[in-house]
Protein backbone atom coordinates (compact mmCIF):
# COMPACT_ATOMS: atom_id res chain seq x y z
CA UNK A 1 0.00 0.00 0.00
CA UNK A 2 2.58 2.65 0.97
CA UNK A 3 4.45 1.71 -2.18
CA UNK A 4 1.40 2.49 -4.28
CA UNK A 5 1.07 5.80 -2.52
CA UNK A 6 4.65 6.72 -3.24
CA UNK A 7 4.20 5.79 -6.89
CA UNK A 8 1.10 7.99 -7.00
CA UNK A 9 2.94 11.01 -5.55
CA UNK A 10 5.82 10.43 -7.92
CA UNK A 11 3.41 10.29 -10.82
CA UNK A 12 1.75 13.48 -9.65
CA UNK A 13 5.10 15.22 -9.40
CA UNK A 14 6.10 14.04 -12.84
CA UNK A 15 2.77 15.13 -14.26
CA UNK A 16 3.05 18.55 -12.63
CA UNK A 17 6.56 19.10 -13.96
CA UNK A 18 5.52 18.03 -17.44
CA UNK A 19 2.48 20.30 -17.59
CA UNK A 20 4.35 23.14 -15.92
CA UNK A 21 6.91 23.22 -18.69
CA UNK A 22 4.27 22.67 -21.36
CA UNK A 23 2.27 25.70 -20.20
CA UNK A 24 5.20 28.04 -19.60
CA UNK A 25 6.96 27.09 -22.85
CA UNK A 26 5.95 30.31 -24.68
CA UNK A 27 7.56 32.32 -21.91
CA UNK A 28 10.69 30.12 -21.85
CA UNK A 29 11.22 30.70 -25.57
CA UNK A 30 10.37 34.40 -25.26
CA UNK A 31 12.63 34.85 -22.27
CA UNK A 32 15.64 33.28 -23.96
CA UNK A 33 15.11 35.05 -27.30
CA UNK A 34 13.85 38.48 -26.18
CA UNK A 35 15.33 38.95 -22.70
CA UNK A 36 18.25 36.70 -21.72
CA UNK A 37 19.89 36.60 -25.15
CA UNK A 38 19.67 40.36 -25.74
CA UNK A 39 20.84 41.08 -22.20
CA UNK A 40 23.96 38.95 -22.50
CA UNK A 41 24.76 40.20 -25.98
CA UNK A 42 24.34 43.80 -24.88
CA UNK A 43 26.93 43.24 -22.12
CA UNK A 44 29.24 41.73 -24.72
CA UNK A 45 28.55 44.49 -27.28
CA UNK A 46 29.34 47.16 -24.69
CA UNK A 47 32.98 45.96 -24.85
CA UNK A 48 33.11 46.15 -28.64
CA UNK A 49 33.04 48.55 -31.54
CA UNK A 50 30.02 47.52 -33.56
CA UNK A 51 28.12 49.13 -36.40
CA UNK A 52 25.77 46.26 -37.37
CA UNK A 53 27.24 46.01 -40.90
CA UNK A 54 30.71 44.88 -39.78
CA UNK A 55 31.27 42.17 -37.16
CA UNK A 56 31.85 43.48 -33.61
CA UNK A 57 35.49 44.18 -32.72
CA UNK A 58 36.60 43.69 -29.10
CA UNK A 59 37.91 46.93 -27.56
CA UNK A 60 37.83 46.07 -23.88
CA UNK A 61 36.87 48.94 -21.63
CA UNK A 62 37.40 51.59 -24.34
CA UNK A 63 33.72 52.51 -24.63
CA UNK A 64 33.42 53.15 -20.90
CA UNK A 65 36.69 55.05 -20.96
CA UNK A 66 35.47 57.26 -23.81
CA UNK A 67 32.22 57.94 -21.97
CA UNK A 68 33.62 58.80 -18.56
CA UNK A 69 36.50 60.87 -19.91
CA UNK A 70 33.92 63.02 -21.65
CA UNK A 71 35.01 62.18 -25.20
CA UNK A 72 31.45 61.17 -25.96
CA UNK A 73 30.39 64.80 -26.24
CA UNK A 74 26.83 64.56 -24.95
CA UNK A 75 27.23 62.20 -22.00
CA UNK A 76 27.67 64.67 -19.14
CA UNK A 77 25.10 67.06 -20.57
CA UNK A 78 22.51 64.30 -20.91
CA UNK A 79 23.23 63.05 -17.39
CA UNK A 80 22.74 66.55 -16.03
CA UNK A 81 19.50 67.10 -17.97
CA UNK A 82 18.11 63.76 -16.81
CA UNK A 83 19.06 64.25 -13.15
CA UNK A 84 17.74 67.82 -12.95
CA UNK A 85 14.50 66.73 -14.60
CA UNK A 86 14.21 63.78 -12.24
CA UNK A 87 14.81 65.95 -9.17
CA UNK A 88 12.03 68.30 -10.28
CA UNK A 89 9.50 65.93 -11.80
CA UNK A 90 9.50 63.07 -9.30
CA UNK A 91 8.93 64.92 -5.99
CA UNK A 92 6.57 67.45 -7.56
CA UNK A 93 4.67 64.71 -9.37
CA UNK A 94 4.27 62.65 -6.21
CA UNK A 95 3.23 65.64 -4.11
CA UNK A 96 0.62 66.85 -6.59
CA UNK A 97 -0.66 63.32 -7.25
CA UNK A 98 -1.07 62.78 -3.50
CA UNK A 99 -2.86 66.10 -3.03
CA UNK A 100 -5.18 65.29 -5.95
CA UNK A 101 -5.85 61.82 -4.57
CA UNK A 102 -6.74 63.32 -1.17
CA UNK A 103 -9.07 65.75 -2.90
CA UNK A 104 -10.70 62.97 -4.93
CA UNK A 105 -11.09 60.82 -1.83
CA UNK A 106 -13.37 63.27 0.03
CA UNK A 107 -16.61 61.50 0.79
CA UNK A 108 -20.13 62.43 -0.25
CA UNK A 109 -19.25 64.73 -3.13
CA UNK A 110 -21.67 64.74 -6.03
CA UNK A 111 -20.27 63.57 -9.37
CA UNK A 112 -16.96 62.43 -7.89
CA UNK A 113 -16.50 59.72 -10.55
CA UNK A 114 -16.57 62.43 -13.22
CA UNK A 115 -13.91 64.47 -11.46
CA UNK A 116 -11.77 61.35 -11.11
CA UNK A 117 -12.12 60.67 -14.83
CA UNK A 118 -10.99 64.17 -15.80
CA UNK A 119 -7.93 63.93 -13.53
CA UNK A 120 -7.01 60.44 -14.69
CA UNK A 121 -7.70 60.41 -18.42
CA UNK A 122 -4.76 62.60 -19.63
CA UNK A 123 -2.28 59.95 -18.48
CA UNK A 124 -3.73 57.46 -20.97
CA UNK A 125 -3.63 59.67 -24.05
CA UNK A 126 -0.97 59.07 -26.73
CA UNK A 127 2.23 60.87 -25.66
CA UNK A 128 2.98 62.04 -29.19
CA UNK A 129 -0.42 63.75 -29.51
CA UNK A 130 -0.34 65.37 -26.07
CA UNK A 131 3.24 66.59 -26.48
CA UNK A 132 2.38 68.25 -29.80
CA UNK A 133 -0.60 69.91 -28.15
CA UNK A 134 1.52 71.17 -25.27
CA UNK A 135 4.11 72.52 -27.71
CA UNK A 136 1.39 74.73 -29.14
CA UNK A 137 0.18 75.76 -25.69
CA UNK A 138 3.78 76.81 -24.89
CA UNK A 139 4.21 78.73 -28.18
CA UNK A 140 5.45 82.20 -27.17
CA UNK A 141 3.44 84.16 -29.75
CA UNK A 142 0.27 82.19 -30.40
CA UNK A 143 0.07 79.83 -27.45
CA UNK A 144 -2.44 79.70 -24.62
CA UNK A 145 0.03 79.87 -21.76
CA UNK A 146 1.25 83.31 -22.70
CA UNK A 147 -2.31 84.48 -23.34
CA UNK A 148 -3.01 83.63 -19.70
CA UNK A 149 0.32 85.16 -18.70
CA UNK A 150 -0.35 88.53 -20.33
CA UNK A 151 -3.85 88.55 -18.87
CA UNK A 152 -2.45 88.12 -15.35
CA UNK A 153 0.86 89.97 -15.65
CA UNK A 154 1.27 92.99 -17.86
CA UNK A 155 3.62 92.39 -20.77
CA UNK A 156 4.69 89.52 -23.01
CA UNK A 157 5.34 86.13 -21.52
CA UNK A 158 8.65 84.28 -21.82
CA UNK A 159 9.62 81.91 -24.60
CA UNK A 160 8.83 78.85 -22.52
CA UNK A 161 10.32 76.12 -24.70
CA UNK A 162 13.53 78.11 -25.19
CA UNK A 163 14.07 79.47 -21.70
CA UNK A 164 12.30 76.96 -19.47
CA UNK A 165 12.63 73.77 -21.49
CA UNK A 166 12.84 71.39 -18.56
CA UNK A 167 10.03 73.25 -16.82
CA UNK A 168 7.82 72.54 -19.84
CA UNK A 169 8.67 68.85 -19.70
CA UNK A 170 8.00 68.73 -15.96
CA UNK A 171 4.63 70.37 -16.58
CA UNK A 172 3.72 67.78 -19.23
CA UNK A 173 4.77 65.02 -16.84
CA UNK A 174 2.72 66.42 -13.96
CA UNK A 175 -0.30 66.76 -16.21
CA UNK A 176 -0.02 63.01 -16.87
CA UNK A 177 0.07 62.11 -13.16
CA UNK A 178 -3.12 60.01 -13.41
CA UNK A 179 -1.41 56.68 -12.87
CA UNK A 180 0.37 57.76 -9.70
CA UNK A 181 -2.81 59.40 -8.46
CA UNK A 182 -4.91 56.26 -8.97
CA UNK A 183 -2.39 54.20 -7.01
CA UNK A 184 -2.56 56.75 -4.19
CA UNK A 185 -6.35 56.69 -4.35
CA UNK A 186 -6.37 52.89 -4.03
CA UNK A 187 -4.00 53.23 -1.08
CA UNK A 188 -6.12 55.89 0.61
CA UNK A 189 -9.20 53.72 0.32
CA UNK A 190 -7.39 50.99 2.22
CA UNK A 191 -6.63 53.24 5.20
CA UNK A 192 -8.71 51.71 8.01
CA UNK A 193 -11.68 53.97 8.78
CA UNK A 194 -11.71 52.81 12.39
CA UNK A 195 -8.22 54.25 12.87
CA UNK A 196 -9.25 57.66 11.54
CA UNK A 197 -12.37 57.65 13.68
CA UNK A 198 -10.40 56.69 16.77
CA UNK A 199 -8.04 59.59 16.12
CA UNK A 200 -11.01 61.97 15.76
CA UNK A 201 -12.42 60.75 19.06
CA UNK A 202 -9.03 61.40 20.66
CA UNK A 203 -9.31 65.00 19.48
CA UNK A 204 -6.93 64.94 16.51
CA UNK A 205 -7.63 67.61 13.89
CA UNK A 206 -7.57 67.02 10.15
CA UNK A 207 -3.84 67.80 9.81
CA UNK A 208 -2.88 65.57 12.75
CA UNK A 209 -4.98 62.75 11.33
CA UNK A 210 -3.20 63.19 7.99
CA UNK A 211 0.31 63.20 9.45
CA UNK A 212 -0.14 60.52 12.12
CA UNK A 213 -2.66 58.15 10.56
CA UNK A 214 -2.90 58.55 6.79
CA UNK A 215 0.79 59.06 5.94
CA UNK A 216 2.05 56.03 7.92
CA UNK A 217 -0.77 53.92 6.50
CA UNK A 218 0.04 54.78 2.89
CA UNK A 219 3.82 54.87 3.36
CA UNK A 220 4.36 51.71 1.23
CA UNK A 221 2.33 53.30 -1.57
CA UNK A 222 4.38 56.51 -1.43
CA UNK A 223 7.52 54.43 -1.54
CA UNK A 224 6.25 52.41 -4.51
CA UNK A 225 5.40 55.58 -6.45
CA UNK A 226 8.81 57.03 -5.62
CA UNK A 227 10.72 53.99 -6.89
CA UNK A 228 8.60 53.70 -10.04
CA UNK A 229 8.77 57.46 -10.57
CA UNK A 230 12.58 57.57 -10.42
CA UNK A 231 12.90 54.62 -12.80
CA UNK A 232 10.46 56.27 -15.21
CA UNK A 233 12.06 59.70 -15.06
CA UNK A 234 15.43 58.23 -16.02
CA UNK A 235 13.89 56.83 -19.20
CA UNK A 236 12.04 59.85 -20.62
CA UNK A 237 12.13 59.61 -24.38
CA UNK A 238 8.98 60.27 -26.39
CA UNK A 239 8.18 63.74 -24.99
CA UNK A 240 11.77 64.91 -25.45
CA UNK A 241 11.99 63.43 -28.94
CA UNK A 242 8.76 65.04 -30.13
CA UNK A 243 9.49 68.42 -28.54
CA UNK A 244 12.94 68.45 -30.13
CA UNK A 245 11.35 67.68 -33.46
CA UNK A 246 8.91 70.58 -33.20
CA UNK A 247 11.60 72.85 -34.52
CA UNK A 248 15.05 74.26 -34.37
CA UNK A 249 15.10 77.79 -33.08
CA UNK A 250 11.93 77.18 -31.07
CA UNK A 251 13.36 74.96 -28.40
CA UNK A 252 16.57 74.67 -26.41
CA UNK A 253 18.03 71.55 -28.06
CA UNK A 254 20.61 70.94 -25.36
CA UNK A 255 18.05 71.03 -22.57
CA UNK A 256 15.91 68.26 -24.09
CA UNK A 257 18.83 65.97 -24.75
CA UNK A 258 17.86 63.28 -22.26
CA UNK A 259 20.00 60.27 -21.51
CA UNK A 260 17.91 57.78 -23.47
CA UNK A 261 17.79 60.18 -26.40
CA UNK A 262 21.58 60.12 -26.41
CA UNK A 263 21.58 56.30 -26.44
CA UNK A 264 19.07 56.33 -29.29
CA UNK A 265 21.15 58.76 -31.37
CA UNK A 266 24.39 56.87 -30.80
CA UNK A 267 22.89 53.52 -31.77
CA UNK A 268 20.21 54.14 -34.33
CA UNK A 269 21.38 57.37 -35.95
CA UNK A 270 25.15 57.04 -35.84
CA UNK A 271 25.53 53.26 -35.80
CA UNK A 272 27.67 53.20 -32.64
CA UNK A 273 25.98 50.14 -31.17
CA UNK A 274 28.83 49.19 -28.85
CA UNK A 275 29.06 52.63 -27.29
CA UNK A 276 25.26 52.79 -26.99
CA UNK A 277 25.22 49.45 -25.14
CA UNK A 278 27.82 50.77 -22.71
CA UNK A 279 25.67 53.87 -22.14
CA UNK A 280 22.62 51.64 -21.58
CA UNK A 281 24.45 49.56 -18.99
CA UNK A 282 25.58 52.66 -17.15
CA UNK A 283 21.91 53.67 -17.01
CA UNK A 284 20.94 50.20 -15.80
CA UNK A 285 23.53 50.36 -13.02
CA UNK A 286 22.41 53.86 -12.03
CA UNK A 287 18.77 52.76 -11.82
CA UNK A 288 19.65 49.59 -9.94
CA UNK A 289 21.82 51.33 -7.36
CA UNK A 290 19.33 54.15 -6.84
CA UNK A 291 16.56 51.61 -6.29
CA UNK A 292 18.71 49.72 -3.79
CA UNK A 293 19.53 52.98 -1.97
CA UNK A 294 15.82 53.76 -1.75
CA UNK A 295 15.07 50.33 -0.29
CA UNK A 296 17.89 50.80 2.21
CA UNK A 297 16.58 54.22 3.27
CA UNK A 298 13.08 52.80 3.54
CA UNK A 299 14.34 50.19 5.96
CA UNK A 300 16.03 52.86 8.08
CA UNK A 301 13.32 55.47 8.06
CA UNK A 302 10.09 53.60 7.63
CA UNK A 303 7.63 53.98 10.50
CA UNK A 304 8.17 50.88 12.64
CA UNK A 305 4.78 49.32 12.76
CA UNK A 306 5.85 45.79 12.05
CA UNK B 1 -22.30 78.90 6.96
CA UNK B 2 -20.79 76.41 9.35
CA UNK B 3 -17.34 74.86 9.14
CA UNK B 4 -18.46 71.74 7.35
CA UNK B 5 -20.26 73.66 4.61
CA UNK B 6 -17.25 75.91 4.14
CA UNK B 7 -15.05 72.82 3.82
CA UNK B 8 -17.34 71.32 1.16
CA UNK B 9 -17.42 74.57 -0.76
CA UNK B 10 -13.61 74.70 -0.76
CA UNK B 11 -13.49 71.10 -2.03
CA UNK B 12 -15.87 71.91 -4.89
CA UNK B 13 -13.83 74.98 -5.84
CA UNK B 14 -10.59 72.96 -5.83
CA UNK B 15 -12.19 70.19 -7.87
CA UNK B 16 -13.46 72.68 -10.39
CA UNK B 17 -10.13 74.48 -10.74
CA UNK B 18 -8.28 71.15 -11.00
CA UNK B 19 -10.59 69.91 -13.72
CA UNK B 20 -10.22 73.18 -15.64
CA UNK B 21 -6.42 72.90 -15.52
CA UNK B 22 -6.48 69.26 -16.58
CA UNK B 23 -8.92 69.92 -19.37
CA UNK B 24 -7.29 73.06 -20.75
CA UNK B 25 -4.79 71.36 -23.11
CA UNK B 26 -7.54 69.11 -24.45
CA UNK B 27 -9.71 72.13 -25.05
CA UNK B 28 -6.79 73.87 -26.78
CA UNK B 29 -6.42 70.82 -29.03
CA UNK B 30 -10.11 70.75 -30.00
CA UNK B 31 -10.37 74.50 -30.44
CA UNK B 32 -7.24 74.83 -32.57
CA UNK B 33 -8.32 71.91 -34.76
CA UNK B 34 -11.44 73.85 -35.72
CA UNK B 35 -9.82 77.21 -36.43
CA UNK B 36 -8.82 78.74 -39.74
CA UNK B 37 -5.13 79.44 -40.27
CA UNK B 38 -5.41 83.24 -39.73
CA UNK B 39 -7.15 82.54 -36.45
CA UNK B 40 -4.53 80.02 -35.33
CA UNK B 41 -1.93 82.72 -35.86
CA UNK B 42 -3.93 85.49 -34.19
CA UNK B 43 -1.98 87.09 -31.33
CA UNK B 44 -4.66 86.34 -28.71
CA UNK B 45 -5.73 82.69 -28.88
CA UNK B 46 -9.38 82.08 -28.04
CA UNK B 47 -10.88 78.93 -26.57
CA UNK B 48 -13.92 79.07 -28.85
CA UNK B 49 -13.20 79.56 -32.56
CA UNK B 50 -14.87 82.45 -34.39
CA UNK B 51 -16.04 80.06 -37.06
CA UNK B 52 -15.89 76.28 -37.05
CA UNK B 53 -13.79 74.74 -39.81
CA UNK B 54 -14.72 71.08 -39.76
CA UNK B 55 -13.11 70.72 -43.18
CA UNK B 56 -9.76 70.75 -41.33
CA UNK B 57 -10.39 67.10 -40.51
CA UNK B 58 -10.94 66.24 -44.15
CA UNK B 59 -7.83 68.21 -45.12
CA UNK B 60 -5.66 66.58 -42.48
CA UNK B 61 -6.80 63.04 -43.15
CA UNK B 62 -7.51 62.84 -46.86
CA UNK B 63 -6.29 65.89 -48.76
CA UNK B 64 -2.67 65.14 -49.58
CA UNK B 65 -2.23 68.51 -51.29
CA UNK B 66 -3.10 70.42 -48.10
CA UNK B 67 0.28 69.82 -46.49
CA UNK B 68 3.87 69.40 -47.45
CA UNK B 69 3.64 65.71 -46.58
CA UNK B 70 0.28 64.02 -45.96
CA UNK B 71 -0.70 62.37 -42.68
CA UNK B 72 -1.32 59.04 -44.42
CA UNK B 73 -4.42 58.36 -42.39
CA UNK B 74 -5.81 55.19 -43.98
CA UNK B 75 -2.60 53.10 -44.05
CA UNK B 76 -1.76 54.22 -40.50
CA UNK B 77 -5.27 53.30 -39.33
CA UNK B 78 -4.97 49.86 -40.89
CA UNK B 79 -1.50 49.25 -39.42
CA UNK B 80 -2.34 50.53 -35.95
CA UNK B 81 -5.56 48.54 -35.67
CA UNK B 82 -3.87 45.42 -37.04
CA UNK B 83 -0.86 45.62 -34.73
CA UNK B 84 -3.07 46.43 -31.74
CA UNK B 85 -5.38 43.46 -32.37
CA UNK B 86 -2.47 41.08 -32.86
CA UNK B 87 -0.89 42.28 -29.61
CA UNK B 88 -4.15 41.78 -27.74
CA UNK B 89 -4.52 38.24 -29.08
CA UNK B 90 -0.85 37.50 -28.44
CA UNK B 91 -0.84 38.77 -24.87
CA UNK B 92 -4.17 37.14 -23.99
CA UNK B 93 -3.16 33.72 -25.28
CA UNK B 94 0.50 33.59 -24.26
CA UNK B 95 0.28 35.35 -20.88
CA UNK B 96 -2.75 33.38 -19.72
CA UNK B 97 -1.25 30.01 -20.70
CA UNK B 98 2.01 30.84 -18.94
CA UNK B 99 0.27 32.25 -15.88
CA UNK B 100 -1.75 29.03 -15.63
CA UNK B 101 1.42 26.98 -15.67
CA UNK B 102 2.91 29.05 -12.85
CA UNK B 103 -0.31 29.11 -10.85
CA UNK B 104 -1.35 25.48 -10.99
CA UNK B 105 1.59 23.13 -11.43
CA UNK B 106 3.85 23.26 -8.37
CA UNK B 107 7.25 21.70 -8.93
CA UNK B 108 10.77 22.59 -7.93
CA UNK B 109 11.30 24.77 -11.01
CA UNK B 110 8.19 26.81 -10.43
CA UNK B 111 9.27 29.34 -7.84
CA UNK B 112 12.78 30.11 -9.13
CA UNK B 113 11.53 30.67 -12.66
CA UNK B 114 8.67 32.84 -11.39
CA UNK B 115 11.20 35.09 -9.64
CA UNK B 116 13.32 35.22 -12.81
CA UNK B 117 10.23 36.22 -14.78
CA UNK B 118 9.30 39.00 -12.36
CA UNK B 119 12.81 40.41 -12.11
CA UNK B 120 12.92 40.80 -15.89
CA UNK B 121 10.31 43.55 -15.40
CA UNK B 122 13.00 45.71 -13.83
CA UNK B 123 15.17 45.89 -16.96
CA UNK B 124 15.02 49.25 -18.73
CA UNK B 125 13.56 48.79 -22.21
CA UNK B 126 16.50 50.55 -23.86
CA UNK B 127 18.98 47.87 -22.72
CA UNK B 128 17.15 45.15 -24.58
CA UNK B 129 16.17 47.30 -27.54
CA UNK B 130 19.67 47.51 -29.07
CA UNK B 131 20.50 43.79 -29.28
CA UNK B 132 16.89 43.00 -30.15
CA UNK B 133 17.20 45.45 -33.03
CA UNK B 134 20.30 43.62 -34.25
CA UNK B 135 18.49 40.29 -33.96
CA UNK B 136 15.38 41.43 -35.82
CA UNK B 137 17.11 43.44 -38.50
CA UNK B 138 20.24 41.46 -39.20
CA UNK B 139 19.14 37.90 -38.54
CA UNK B 140 15.38 37.96 -39.20
CA UNK B 141 15.40 40.64 -41.92
CA UNK B 142 12.51 42.45 -40.25
CA UNK B 143 13.55 46.06 -40.89
CA UNK B 144 10.66 48.12 -42.22
CA UNK B 145 8.13 45.39 -41.48
CA UNK B 146 5.45 45.25 -38.80
CA UNK B 147 6.70 41.95 -37.31
CA UNK B 148 8.83 43.51 -34.54
CA UNK B 149 5.71 45.31 -33.34
CA UNK B 150 3.65 42.21 -32.63
CA UNK B 151 5.53 38.90 -32.81
CA UNK B 152 7.09 39.24 -29.30
CA UNK B 153 3.64 39.52 -27.73
CA UNK B 154 3.00 35.86 -28.62
CA UNK B 155 5.88 34.84 -26.36
CA UNK B 156 4.58 36.21 -23.06
CA UNK B 157 6.98 39.15 -22.96
CA UNK B 158 4.77 41.19 -20.59
CA UNK B 159 5.64 39.90 -17.15
CA UNK B 160 3.15 42.25 -15.51
CA UNK B 161 0.24 40.54 -17.25
CA UNK B 162 1.50 37.09 -16.26
CA UNK B 163 1.75 38.30 -12.68
CA UNK B 164 -1.78 39.71 -12.76
CA UNK B 165 -3.35 36.57 -14.26
CA UNK B 166 -1.28 34.35 -11.95
CA UNK B 167 -2.95 35.97 -8.95
CA UNK B 168 -6.35 35.46 -10.51
CA UNK B 169 -5.78 31.81 -11.41
CA UNK B 170 -4.45 31.01 -7.94
CA UNK B 171 -7.78 32.12 -6.49
CA UNK B 172 -9.79 29.52 -8.45
CA UNK B 173 -10.83 26.84 -5.93
CA UNK B 174 -8.98 23.53 -6.23
CA UNK B 175 -12.25 21.61 -5.82
CA UNK B 176 -13.56 23.03 -9.09
CA UNK B 177 -10.50 21.82 -10.95
CA UNK B 178 -10.59 18.39 -9.28
CA UNK B 179 -14.24 18.06 -10.27
CA UNK B 180 -13.41 18.80 -13.89
CA UNK B 181 -10.51 16.33 -13.76
CA UNK B 182 -12.78 13.59 -12.38
CA UNK B 183 -15.27 14.32 -15.14
CA UNK B 184 -12.51 13.38 -17.56
CA UNK B 185 -11.48 16.86 -18.60
CA UNK B 186 -7.94 17.06 -19.97
CA UNK B 187 -5.42 19.49 -18.43
CA UNK B 188 -5.70 21.77 -21.44
CA UNK B 189 -9.48 21.45 -21.27
CA UNK B 190 -9.43 22.52 -17.60
CA UNK B 191 -7.50 25.62 -18.59
CA UNK B 192 -9.58 26.56 -21.61
CA UNK B 193 -13.03 25.53 -20.38
CA UNK B 194 -12.83 26.14 -16.62
CA UNK B 195 -10.13 28.74 -15.92
CA UNK B 196 -10.51 31.07 -18.90
CA UNK B 197 -14.28 31.62 -18.61
CA UNK B 198 -13.87 32.30 -14.86
CA UNK B 199 -11.17 34.90 -15.45
CA UNK B 200 -12.89 37.23 -17.86
CA UNK B 201 -12.35 40.39 -15.75
CA UNK B 202 -8.60 39.80 -15.49
CA UNK B 203 -8.38 39.01 -19.20
CA UNK B 204 -10.23 42.25 -19.91
CA UNK B 205 -7.63 44.17 -17.90
CA UNK B 206 -4.91 42.57 -20.05
CA UNK B 207 -6.75 43.38 -23.28
CA UNK B 208 -7.48 46.97 -22.34
CA UNK B 209 -3.92 47.78 -21.24
CA UNK B 210 -2.45 46.06 -24.27
CA UNK B 211 -4.70 48.21 -26.45
CA UNK B 212 -3.50 51.45 -24.85
CA UNK B 213 0.19 50.55 -24.73
CA UNK B 214 0.30 49.32 -28.32
CA UNK B 215 -1.78 52.18 -29.70
CA UNK B 216 0.39 54.77 -27.95
CA UNK B 217 3.75 53.07 -28.45
CA UNK B 218 6.21 55.35 -30.18
CA UNK B 219 9.61 53.80 -29.54
CA UNK B 220 9.28 50.45 -31.34
CA UNK B 221 7.76 51.83 -34.57
CA UNK B 222 10.38 54.60 -34.52
CA UNK B 223 13.16 52.01 -34.54
CA UNK B 224 11.81 49.72 -37.21
CA UNK B 225 9.56 51.57 -39.65
CA UNK B 226 10.93 53.49 -42.58
CA UNK B 227 8.31 53.51 -45.32
CA UNK B 228 5.24 55.67 -44.83
CA UNK B 229 2.89 52.87 -45.85
CA UNK B 230 4.04 50.91 -42.77
CA UNK B 231 3.56 53.69 -40.23
CA UNK B 232 1.39 53.35 -37.15
CA UNK B 233 -0.45 56.40 -35.80
CA UNK B 234 2.18 57.41 -33.24
CA UNK B 235 4.94 57.61 -35.83
CA UNK B 236 2.69 59.07 -38.55
CA UNK B 237 1.76 61.88 -36.16
CA UNK B 238 5.39 62.62 -35.34
CA UNK B 239 6.25 62.79 -39.05
CA UNK B 240 3.23 64.99 -39.64
CA UNK B 241 4.79 67.59 -37.33
CA UNK B 242 7.13 68.31 -40.23
CA UNK B 243 4.60 67.37 -42.88
CA UNK B 244 2.13 69.99 -41.70
CA UNK B 245 4.35 72.80 -42.95
CA UNK B 246 3.46 74.19 -46.33
CA UNK B 247 1.25 77.19 -45.77
CA UNK B 248 2.23 80.84 -45.98
CA UNK B 249 1.70 81.18 -42.23
CA UNK B 250 3.98 78.35 -41.21
CA UNK B 251 3.06 75.12 -39.47
CA UNK B 252 -0.60 74.23 -39.90
CA UNK B 253 -1.36 73.67 -36.25
CA UNK B 254 -5.06 73.24 -37.03
CA UNK B 255 -4.44 70.21 -39.27
CA UNK B 256 -1.93 68.83 -36.79
CA UNK B 257 -4.47 69.12 -33.97
CA UNK B 258 -7.16 67.51 -36.13
CA UNK B 259 -4.84 64.53 -36.65
CA UNK B 260 -4.11 64.53 -32.89
CA UNK B 261 -7.82 64.28 -32.13
CA UNK B 262 -8.37 61.41 -34.53
CA UNK B 263 -5.52 59.42 -32.95
CA UNK B 264 -6.73 60.21 -29.42
CA UNK B 265 -10.47 59.53 -29.77
CA UNK B 266 -10.24 55.69 -29.80
CA UNK B 267 -8.35 55.80 -26.49
CA UNK B 268 -11.00 58.03 -24.91
CA UNK B 269 -13.77 55.80 -26.25
CA UNK B 270 -12.05 52.70 -24.91
CA UNK B 271 -11.64 54.34 -21.53
CA UNK B 272 -15.32 55.12 -21.20
CA UNK B 273 -16.33 51.68 -22.45
CA UNK B 274 -14.03 49.83 -20.07
CA UNK B 275 -13.51 52.26 -17.20
CA UNK B 276 -13.68 49.75 -14.39
CA UNK B 277 -10.94 47.56 -15.86
CA UNK B 278 -8.55 50.50 -15.85
CA UNK B 279 -9.22 51.20 -12.22
CA UNK B 280 -8.82 47.51 -11.33
CA UNK B 281 -5.60 47.14 -13.27
CA UNK B 282 -3.94 50.22 -11.82
CA UNK B 283 -5.02 49.47 -8.27
CA UNK B 284 -3.38 46.07 -8.68
CA UNK B 285 -0.03 47.59 -9.68
CA UNK B 286 0.09 49.50 -6.42
CA UNK B 287 -1.02 46.62 -4.25
CA UNK B 288 1.57 44.19 -5.51
CA UNK B 289 4.42 45.78 -3.58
Amino acid sequence: MPDNKRVATLNLQRRNTRYFFLFISPWLVGFVVFVLGPMLSSIYLSFTKYSISDPPRWVGLDNYDVIFKGWEPSFYNSVEVTIVYSLLAVPLGILIALLAALLLNVEQIKGMSYYRTVFFLPSLLPAVATTITWAFVFNPKYGYLNAVYSALVDGDGPDWLMEHTLGCLVMIAIWGFGNTMMIFLAGLQDVPKSLLEAATVDGANIWQRFVHVTIPAIFPVIFFNLVVGVIGSFQVFTQAFVLRDIGTGQINQKAVFFYVLNIYENAFQNGRFGLACALAWILMMAILSLTLVQFYLKKRWAPDDE
Amino acid sequence: MNNNQLFRLAIYVLLFVGCALMFLPVLAMISTALKSMPEVYAPEPTLIPESFHFENFYKALFDSAASYRPFNFLPALKNTVGVTLLNIIGNLVSCSVVAWGFARYPCRWNKPLFIVMLSAMMLPAIILSIPTFVLFVKYFGWYDTLYPLWVPSFFATHAFFIFLLHGFFKAIPESLIEAARIDGCSEIGIFSRVAVPLSKPALMVVAVFTFIWTWNDFFTPLLYLEDESKFTFAIALQKFVRGSQGSIFGRQWNLLMAANIVVTIPIVALFFAAQRYFVEGISLTGVKQ
